[in-house]
């Protein structure tokens, strides 16, 4: 039996009483004290940087940091790039890439990781043999999925070069090498890479749902597919859920991708704001702008992921 | 336990419906392992090619003559911008960096995990949620303060050397790279060890109270002999995570004798001098995976565990 | 003075008060069960005595010495969890010797000890083995052996028998008792089930909301409840508590039970409590329990007040010892307890018989006991 005390065990007390020794003092406050430097780090290398770079958003910091403010004149310049589509800015290449990238990896991988999920919940011989394999690349670095589909997909070595040589000389994919079609290439890697995680979660998704309801929904006579797409797919939401916000926040941060796969692409034509921000402060020396580059990809996870945390936590505490 | 079984199907679509549709399914799962199967198979099997073979021979072909002499070159020979050296250097600097990460990271996660959930204090959840959140940021956000402050450090560090004669490590970009991953590791340590914690019962630690307990003895006798699954998955996850990080790599540690692993990888691809070995790249390439292959092949199960918790947060 | 006292208790979580001030005491060899509802505060109240929960207000005296301000380990106390809270990583041995270790005790004083508690519970043959390899009874009494290990002032058990089977559950209380009577020890315990406070109980203490409702013995509790709540809350099949008028001539009173459509019962009241004169014409609870409402033949003897009425039976329930039978009195379902081989049938008038005596008034107003 609980009470509401016991769910929210409150151990220290809450008054400091005056017959308390200082050692037993101490061993109150030793919890706190435990936890006192991990979240000093977090306050001060999370919260404490992510202002720092709000701050030098506002200068303007070139090569080295500079702490006059001097207003937003990077962001001025990152909106202005936002409409220079002729030819494009690399900001415009950047965010136009986050959006394409962005989709189809998402939509993707979802439509992918169930796809396969319903597909190995079929009383599969083999199961444990297929699913591995479906998930092995999400232990790969970037740069190792890069290095590999970067020789796959290169027209002179990978596939198109094996169809000829198979006779199917008229096969032509050049993706890899083409500045309008490079980012569809980090799509097929990204997926490549998170769909078979994608499909696990589903998997475990589908393994927790009651059997009675699908029995109870085939007694009410039920297709197969009738039973997925009316009850199976419905119950699974909060894996929906989940999945997205992991994807989303991957695919904001993907950044070593982009770099391994395609070294930029032809004229930085497959940059990833990621990519942008890094370029602009390490590279090109523009650190105000590479700066602002970086709050704007902090607002796009934070006004996903808020109110995800929010809901899950105060659900929790309850 | 869910398996949607086709109900033992009525007389209208008989035996047959039933063998095509298993052809069906299974036919599509054998495409797809091909699909996720063929980059690791065209990167092993090049990575046993002569370049000769490569040039003239089929991607998908097994090597007609099997040889080491790639692998044995991308370690010791294999140049990394102007140095040719092999990658054996750079493989010892991700493990220098990953070992000491991935134990101080796990450990502040256990310590974190106990207090947040059996000595709750007001606000407990509030600091969670912001160490939480920090698993979430782009680190794009902190790129640059944390290169300015890596700097100094290293600027003091020179200045304890040439003083006191040792910089206590400062300035060294494996230490640096050590604890900007313990720095941004322990959002998620935290959280697998407070989810775990969550749920291992609270009246343990009432009896080990009773019992004369204290606060260290309580985690060390109690709390930690039990904890060994999740310890396995917090410890395959940093170290997959940590492993096969670039970004913090190539910001801290992208120049120089201290590069990781994955630095390193990218600029023995990249580096464009000469004719491109590509059978040199892949055996540098199936080098790097290795160890995180190794440990999702050792213990895949705790590794796809690691990820759920990862993913499934609060 | 009592051995265990506790006054004026408060404990405050933020707005939220769990406990309103608690005064209870035991004596010495007591056994004092904290009985209610889930969410009443009784296991709150119980680590407040353990010390694993702070108190706002109030004092803990544990013979004579307060020690609200104790380490919980300072406070000569040995508690049984619900889930026994076995230290699954150790053995038997270990578990039962843990605290001893912690305060020190050499190898061979624990093993001593160990041995003896072994020996008192049957579980010496269990020693080696690991938490995980005992089963549900086996760990029960593991639990028991490490707070006896202690031999402390205050034994605390918080509803050490709710996580087994119903037929382990009743032996395993036997044994509690057995073990208090030898022992002699002064025991707190915390159930829900009210079966369990009044079999092992010598002082029961019901709660409801951070309140105690009553504080008294098993018998008082039983026979004469403080109000409504505690009347329903004790006893299975609980009292019947109808909607009821009091009607009378003059001096003598009546209790009135409406029935659906036909007339209403009216039972006289010879002695009716002092404070139901003040309720003529006006609604009470009318409370019974199934015991006092029998067939005609299956009525006390020796019961000074019988009132015997004609019932229309719905349900009939044979319980093997018992047989129940279910009316409907004031709009209620009422339950009789009549002889397993009472004649009775549903959809039949069938006399019952009023065990008066018995029978207990509530204000339906402030449901507090009319006296």
């Amino acid at each position: 039996m609980s009470t509401v005390a016991t769910s929210q065990i409150k151990l220290t007390p809450e008054h400091a009483r005056p017959r308390a020794s200082v050692r037993s003092r101490l061993q109150e406050a030793l919890p706190k004290i435990v936890l006192a430097p991990s979240f000093a780090i977090t306050v001060v290398f999370v919260y404490g940087f992510i202002l720092w770079t709000i701050y030098l958003s506002f200068t303007n910091s070139k090569t080295f940091p500079s702490y006059a403010i001097t207003g937003g004149r990077a962001y001025q310049r990152l909106w202005n790039w936002t409409f220079d589509t002729d030819p494009p800015s690399s900001w415009y290449t950047s965010i136009t890439n986050m959006g394409i990238f962005g989709f189809l990896y998402i939509a993707i991988c979802l439509a992918l990781g169930l796809f396969l999920a319903i597909l190995l919940d079929q009383k599969i011989r083999g199961e444990g043999v297929l699913r591995p394999i479906y998930l092995y690349p999400m232990a790969l670095s970037f740069i190792v999925t890069g290095v590999a589909w970067k020789w796959f997909l290169d027209p002179g070595l990978g596939l198109e070069q094996t169809l000829h040589q198979w006779g199917w000389t008229s096969f032509h994919f050049d993706w890899i090498k083409n500045k309008d079609f490079v980012i569809y290439t980090v799509v097929i890697a990204g997926v490549w890479q998170a769909s078979g995680f994608i499909m696990a979660m589903f998997l475990a998704g589908l393994r927790g749902i009651d059997g009675e309801i699908m029995k109870a929904a085939q007694i009410d006579g039920a297709t197969t597919f009738q039973l997925y797409r009316r009850i199976v797919i419905p119950l699974l939401r909060p894996i929906f859920l989940s999945a997205f916000i992991v994807l989303a926040h991957l695919a904001i941060k993907s950044y070593d991708l982009v770099v391994a796969l395609t070294s930029g692409g032809p004229g930085g034509s497959a940059w990833l704001p990621s990519n942008f921000m890094y370029e602009y402060t390490f590279k090109r020396n523009e650190m105000a702008v590479g700066s602002a580059s970086a709050v704007i990809m902090l607002m796009t996870i934070v006004a996903i992921i808020v109110p995800y945390l929010y809901s899950e936590l105060r659900e929790k505490s309850r | 336990m869910s398996a949607v079984t086709t109900p033992a199907r009525q007389a209208s679509g008989g035996v047959n419906v039933k063998i095509v549709n298993r052809i069906v399914i299974y036919g599509l799962l054998a495409l797809f392992a091909l699909f996720y199967l063929m980059p690791l198979f065209v990167m092993l099997v090049t990575s046993f090619k002569t370049m000769d073979e490569i040039q003239n021979g089929n991607m998908l072909s097994l090597p007609k003559a099997p040889t080491f002499e790639p692998w044995l070159k991308a370690w010791g020979e294999t140049c990394v911008g102007l140095t040719c050296a092999g990658i054996k250097g750079y493989f010892w600097n991700s493990i220098k960096m990953v070992v000491p990460a991935v134990l101080i990271s796990t450990m502040l996660g256990a310590l974190n995990g106990y207090v947040l959930t059996k000595w709750r204090f007001r606000g407990a959840t509030l600091v969670f949620g912001l160490m939480l959140f920090a698993c979430f940021i782009p680190f794009q956000s902190v790129l640059l303060p944390m290169a300015t402050i890596l700097g100094s450090l290293g600027r003091f560090g020179v200045t304890l050397q040439n003083t006191v004669g040792t910089s206590f490590g400062l300035g060294n970009s494996t230490v640096n790279l050590v604890f900007v991953h313990v720095v941004y590791g322990i959002g998620f340590t935290t959280l697998f060890f407070r989810n775990y914690y969550e749920a291992f019962p609270t009246e343990l630690v009432k009896a080990a109270q009773v019992d004369g307990a204290s606060f260290f003895q309580i985690f060390r006798r109690i709390m930690l002999p039990n904890s060994m699954p999740i310890f396995v998955v917090t410890v395959i996850y940093q170290f997959t995570n940590i492993w096969n990080d670039f970004l913090f790599a190539s910001a801290y540690a992208g120049t120089g004798d201290a590069m990781p692993m994955t630095v390193a990888l990218n600029n023995v691809v990249n580096t464009s001098t000469g004719v491109v070995e590509y059978n040199v790249n892949m055996a540098a390439a199936m080098i790097a995976a290795l160890p995180t292959l190794l440990v999702y092949v050792l213990a895949g199960r705790y590794f796809v565990r690691g990820l759920m918790a990862g993913a499934v947060k609060g | 003075m009592a051995f265990l006292e506790i006054d004026g208790l408060r404990k405050r979580f933020g707005q939220v008060e769990i406990l309103k001030g608690i005064d209870l005491d035991l004596e010495k060899g007591g056994f004092l069960v904290l009985v209610g509802p889930s969410g009443c505060g009784k296991s709150t109240l119980l680590n407040t005595i353990a010390g694993l929960e702070t108190i706002t207000s109030g004092e803990i005296r544990v013979d004579g010495r307060a020690i609200n301000d104790l380490h919980p380990s300072k406070r000569d106390i040995a508690m049984v969890f619900q889930s026994y809270a076995l230290y699954p990583n150790m053995t038997v041995a270990g578990n039962i010797s843990f605290g001893m270790e912690m305060r020190g005790v050499p190898a061979d004083e624990r093993q001593k000890a160990i041995d003896k508690v072994a020996k008192v519970l049957q579980i010496g043959h269990l020693l080696q083995r690991k938490p995980s390899q005992l089963s549900g009874g086996q760990r029960q009494r593991v639990a028991m052996g490490r707070a006896l290990v202690r031999d402390p002032k205050l034994f605390l058990f918080d509803e050490p028998l709710s996580n087994l089977d119903a037929k382990l559950r009743v032996d395993m209380r036997i044994e509690i008792k057995r073990l208090h009577a030898t022992t002699g020890t002064t025991i707190v315990y915390v159930t829900h089930d009210q079966i369990e406070a009044m079999t092992l109980a010598t002082k029961i203490a019901v709660m409801r909301d951070g309140e105690v409702q009553q504080f008294g013995t098993p018998a008082e509790i039983y026979n004469n409840p403080a109000n409504v709540f505690v009347a329903d809350f004790m006893g299975s099949p609980a009292m019947n508590l109808i909607p009821a008028t009091i009607g009378g001539n003059g001096g003598d009173l009546a209790v009135v039970l409406d029935r659906e459509a036909r007339q209403p019962i009216t039972l006289p009241m010879a002695n009716a409590p002092a404070g139901l004169s003040a309720f003529k014409g006006k609604p009470v609870i009318f409370g019974v329990r199934p015991e006092a409402l029998t067939d005609p033949e299956g009525a006390e003897r020796n019961a000074s007040q019988i009132a015997t009425a004609d019932c229309h039976i719905e349900v009939v329930e044979p319980a093997g010892s018992d047989t129940f039978a279910v009316t409907n009195l004031g709009g209620k379902g009422v339950v009789a307890r009549l002889r397993a081989d009472a004649n009775i049938q549903p959809g039949t008038n069938t006399p019952l018989a009023f065990n008066l005596t018995k029978a207990v008034f509530f204000d339906p107003a402030t449901e507090s006991r009319i006296r």
